[in-house]
């Protein structure tokens, strides 16, 4: 089995004011020298299959039609066996 | 004129949508599936609000693969008038029929309130029965709301008159003061360029019935049955 690990993020020079906040919150706890924060998504999908060939052509195309909005978002994936 | 609200699994204003439709226009109404794939005989779709699919990984990122969204597609590029709103809108951006995509309000807040709206274009099927420059009341509840696309894109769109709709306050005034969710240009509703797809996040059907005290969402409506009437007669 393989295990793809997509994560999701909003595409740089887009406003992330979830970032913002966490950027804030951090500060208010005592981290002040943090310059940015933006926060993004997690993926996990197990594949049954160990063609990591195939897995990664099908990855991109979960990504393409569902997974990732490229209007405004951006992925990337590892893929590793389990 | 025959008009459908399609429900998804968590739609919430299809009901307010159809009353609209059926009780104060008394035209008549019927609900579509998402699972269906055949949607028979309409001049109008309505995409309600709600959270379909629980707003899962993005608003509308899955209802938009609905069996039922690809006969939308079909309908809409024969022409037929489809209207987005709300969670409708943020459908319609994942399914490409409109350009563009609902981000987060840049206040973190899921807003729920009375809006004004200046009407920017009344030149179309779903706004001619207002005059451009208006200003109406049509109330607002969303988390995502923030229109966003690629300033090309809505340089475009404005070159154009694809905005219909902007934020403002209730003189007309619009600016960032007035802009109550971060959208690139207060842009609250938008139009596709062949005229007949429309995506809004405020809800013109909850001023539509004069019992609620608001009134000038009607107008969306009213505007797509004359215009339907004018094609048929």
């Amino acid at each position: 089995m393989l295990k793809a690990i997509v994560t999701v993020m909003l595409k740089k020079g887009i406003f992330d004011p979830q970032g913002r906040a966490v950027q804030n919150g951090l500060k208010s706890i005592g981290f002040e020298d943090i310059k940015s924060v933006r926060v993004g998504k997690q993926i996990e999908i197990d594949l049954e299959t160990a063609d990591k060939t195939a897995a990664e052509e099908k990855v991109h195309e979960m990504c393409d039609k569902m997974l990732a909005n490229p209007v405004v978002e951006s992925y990337s994936f590892t893929i590793k066996e389990i | 004129m025959n008009w459908g609200v399609l429900l998804f699994p968590g739609s919430n204003c299809a009901e307010d949508c159809f009353h609209v439709i059926d009780s104060v226009l008394g035209e008549p109404v019927r609900y579509l599936w998402h699972k269906d794939t055949d949607l028979g005989q309409l001049d109008a779709i309505i995409l309600p609000g709600g959270f379909s699919y629980g707003d899962h990984l993005r608003p509308g990122a899955i209802a938009h693969l609905s069996p039922a969204m690809t006969a939308v597609k079909a309908f809409a590029e024969k022409g037929g008038l489809v209207i987005g709103i709300c969670n409708g809108f943020q459908i319609l951006t994942e399914a490409r029929m409109l350009p563009g995509s609902l981000l987060q309000n840049k206040g973190l807040k899921f807003l729920c309130q009375d809006q004004t709206l200046k009407v920017e274009n009344a030149s179309t099927a779903f706004t001619s029965e207002y005059e451009t420059g208006d200003v109406i009341i049509c109330p607002i509840a969303h988390n995502e709301g923030n229109y966003y696309a690629k300033s090309e894109t809505i340089a475009e769109m404005e070159r154009n008159g694809q905005v219909l709709f902007r934020y403002c306050d209730p003189q007309g005034l619009v600016n960032d003061s007035t802009n109550p969710n971060g959208s690139i240009n207060s842009i609250a509703g938008i139009i596709n360029r062949q005229g007949n797809v429309v995506g809004m996040m405020p809800h013109p059907e909850r001023s539509s019935d004069s019992v609620l005290g608001l009134s000038a969402g009607k107008g969306v409506f009213v505007s797509m049955i004359k215009h339907i009437q004018t094609l048929n007669s």
